[in-house]
């Protein structure tokens, strides 16, 4: 298996399936000439031509429009936003356009489109450059929710996304694009809706996805040092749909849980997760679940406080202490 | 504005951590003075008196009897004459003090001011509970305000084996029960840890842990033993039948002894000691890399001939490794003899959850004075291990007075 980077699997991906299918085409901002603001599109253009590489204006509202028009028309466009913060000026398109011509055309239009980009904070991008939109997606019944904290499950996830029928909005992010890892070769698809064991455990769960996977690694590792317990690490992958199964059988296992996320708190997507648990998987629990977020505020601009705001191993730790009686 | 108020499970010793309520002396509504004796309460060591701080009428009594409860947690308000308690009740949950050690939130199974009986507990360690029919009002929760989590109940026995009458035990144990042999039927009944006998737990075994073991030695004529196998072997050897050894011996005399001293005939479990009706005896057997207990079950309601032919039988399947888990397990206490490489006296390890292994030496022609005379006599040397946080050492001392006994008066085991 060959090693690469998160950009590399989803540039493969991108490459792979545009090979594979003359219908899909990718549309953007600098995604042509500049070959990607993160160079996820490196090299494509020069394969497949300004027809299917397409850049556009500064208009997140416009291509967002033209990528539903063109997937009624039968088309399978990927949408590569720079920023999922730049992005909340297409919802319209997203929430009211693509997520909803197959319901109101009575089934009749599909609208096979993928709507990408990195998502959550980088560093010291300030309020407005840092938020995760996760749980504002996810909410939209008629859309399909990917997070990838992998580059083999970037690459698989976004095949799978860009055969999938409906609209699949895939989260990547700017401190995951130069994560490297092993990624198979050719026909890699991961299931969309299927969580991923990335560390079996015995005593404790940690539920997470995107870049909390890290940190979720990360915490078992020290949890495992300093007392001796076994988390384990459930990647959910994909938000909407969510991976009950998983989910309630982890719990079941191990009887706690503790629920990341990079989002903030109010009606994130752990609050839905905890509800699955407490309803699925209540008479298994031996503590209540506990969650860890970003602060409850707009993302300080300042390193140490940006720091303290995002969620971390060590608040992790202090979760899986609380939720195994440890203090 | 008369004021309510709480009355809280005080630290009535030194090392109190908390308290079981033993008897309310007072009711709800009961008028009460400063001074007055509210309740009993058994501590870490003897039971005292909790008296009342303030004037008033009792209220909101949330420990029932029977019922253990941290220090610092509020088992009852005193309300002025006249005064509606409901601001009092309120005022039970945010008025606990912080207990010592550790806990970040003080408070015991008993603060619930609405229902007593509510015992805090997670769902998985209700539902633990009920698949092994365990109460939880008994079990001491570790957890945040005293909340029964799964650790608390990590041991308790499977349903399958707790035959109906077992609960019957869990109401209104006194402070010392002592075990008698109940011919309920039940193998064995589960006597909950009084506070005395907790703290004996505690403390025994960080002094000499993990079993805070003690040892008895006595020395047994083996003469009138000797004799008795002697015929008993003739007497099988004229049936085509197997030999009764010294061994055989020694386990009935000890099964039967455990009969008469069931306080020995028992496991520690953490937060009860379970006191078995049947006799399990576990027999040291040693193979080629170690050892391993092959268990004589019910071995106090065998004949000798039966016993011999078991232990030969399990012996045997032991050295090669053919024993199944079911035959080397749930024996309730153990015997480990290394007479046969003439080993005068020595000290076994307890087999934990027993409390007690007998220590077989070997059988030795020794001058002794017998009837003011001087005369060689067989004698055996046996030293019993004591797990001390259930047996106590005159409580092993009988047993072991009975057991030497019997083997000096074998016929003593018909009776």
């Amino acid at each position: 298996m060959a090693t690469l980077t998160y950009r590399d699997a989803l540039n493969q991906a991108l490459r792979e399936e545009m090979q594979r299918d003359p219908d899909v085409f990718l549309m953007g901002e600098e995604v042509g000439v500049y070959q990607g603001a993160y160079k996820v599109s490196r090299g494509l253009l020069e394969e497949f031509g300004p027809k299917r590489i397409v850049d556009t204006p500064i208009a997140e509202l416009g291509f967002a429009g033209i990528g539903v028009g063109a997937a009624m028309a039968g088309l399978r466009p990927v949408i590569e936003f720079m920023t999922w913060n730049f992005a909340v000026l297409a919802l319209d398109q997203i929430v009211n356009s693509a997520a909803k011509i197959l319901y109101e055309s009575g089934g009749q239009i599909p609208i096979p489109i993928v709507f990408r980009g990195p998502n959550g904070a980088a560093l010291q991008l300030a309020a407005q450059h840092s938020q995760a939109w996760d749980s504002w997606l996810a909410h939209i019944p008629g859309l399909k929710v990917v997070a990838p904290a992998t580059p083999a499950d970037a690459k698989g996830l976004l095949k799978s996304a860009i055969r999938d029928n409906n609209p699949v909005i895939v989260l990547e992010g700017e401190m995951l694009y130069n994560l490297k890892g092993e990624v198979p070769e050719g026909e890699h698809l991961v299931p969309i809706g299927r969580a991923d064991v990335k560390r079996p455990g015995r005593d404790v769960t940690f539920i997470c996805h995107s870049k909390t996977v890290a940190v979720a690694l990360k915490a078992a590792e020290q949890l495992a040092e300093r007392e001796g317990a076994s988390a384990e690490v459930l990647d959910l992958r994909s938000l909407r749909p969510l991976d009950e199964e998983a989910i309630v059988g982890s719990v079941a296992h191990t009887n706690r849980a503790v629920v990341i996320e990079e989002g903030w708190p109010h009606a994130g997507v752990g609050a839905q997760v905890v509800d699955i648990i407490q309803r699925e998987a209540f008479d298994q629990l031996d503590a209540p679940v506990l969650r860890v977020t970003q602060a409850d505020v707009p993302m300080p601009y300042n390193k140490q406080l940006e720091r303290l705001a995002k969620p971390s191993a060590d608040r992790v730790v202090a979760a899986a202490r609380r939720v195994l009686y440890l203090d | 504005m008369p004021v309510a108020t709480n009355v809280y499970m005080e630290a009535l010793s030194p090392t109190m951590e908390e308290g079981r309520v033993v008897k309310w002396h007072k009711r709800d509504g009961d008028p009460v003075k400063t001074g007055e004796t509210l309740a009993e309460v058994e501590t870490d060591k003897a039971v005292m008196d909790l008296v009342a701080r303030a004037d008033g009428v009792l209220r909101q009594v949330a420990a029932a009897e029977g019922q253990t409860v941290a220090v610092g947690s509020v088992v009852a308000v005193i309300a002025a004459p006249g005064e509606t308690v409901g601001a009092a009740a309120a005022a039970s949950g945010g008025g606990m003090r912080e207990a010592g050690g550790g806990r970040r939130e003080a408070a015991g199974v008993a603060v619930a001011p609405a229902d007593a009986t509510r015992v805090k507990a997670s769902p998985l360690a209700k539902r633990m509970a009920r698949e092994a029919g365990v109460d939880l009002q008994l079990v001491t929760g570790s957890g945040p305000g005293g909340r029964v989590v799964k650790r608390d109940l990590e041991g308790a026995a499977p349903r399958a084996s707790v035959p109906a009458a077992a609960p019957a035990v869990v109401e209104s144990h006194p402070a010392s029960r002592i075990p008698h042999p109940a011919p309920s039927g039940a193998p064995y009944e589960d006597v909950p840890l009084t506070q005395i006998r907790k703290t004996i737990a505690k403390r025994l075994a960080a002094s000499l842990g993990p079993i805070p073991h003690f040892f008895l030695t006595t020395e047994v004529d083996m003469e009138r033993a000797s004799e008795a196998r002697e015929a008993l072997n003739k007497q099988l050897g004229d049936q085509g039948g197997g030999k009764v050894s010294f061994n055989d011996i020694i386990i009935k005399a000890t099964a039967h002894a455990l009969t008469k001293h069931p306080a020995c005939n028992a496991w520690f479990q953490e937060d009860h000691i379970r006191y078995w009706h049947e006799v399990h005896i576990g027999m040291a057997v040693a193979v080629e890399d170690g050892l391993i207990t092959p268990v004589i079950r019910n071995a106090e309601s065998k004949s000798l001939a039966d016993i011999g032919r078991e232990a030969k039988e399990l012996a045997e399947r032991a050295r090669s490794r053919r024993l199944q888990p079911s035959e080397y397990t749930g024996s309730t206490f153990s015997v480990s003899n290394l007479g046969m490489f003439d080993i005068d006296q020595f000290t076994a390890v307890i087999n934990p959850p027993e409390a007690g292994i007998i220590a077989v030496g070997s059988i030795v022609q020794k001058p002794v004075v017998v009837d003011g005379q001087l005369t060689a006599r067989r004698r055996m040397r046996i030293t019993m291990s004591c797990d001390h946080r259930v047996i106590d050492g005159a409580t092993g001392a009988a047993f072991l007075k009975t057991l030497k006994q019997m083997l000096e008066n074998p016929l003593a085991m018909l009776l």
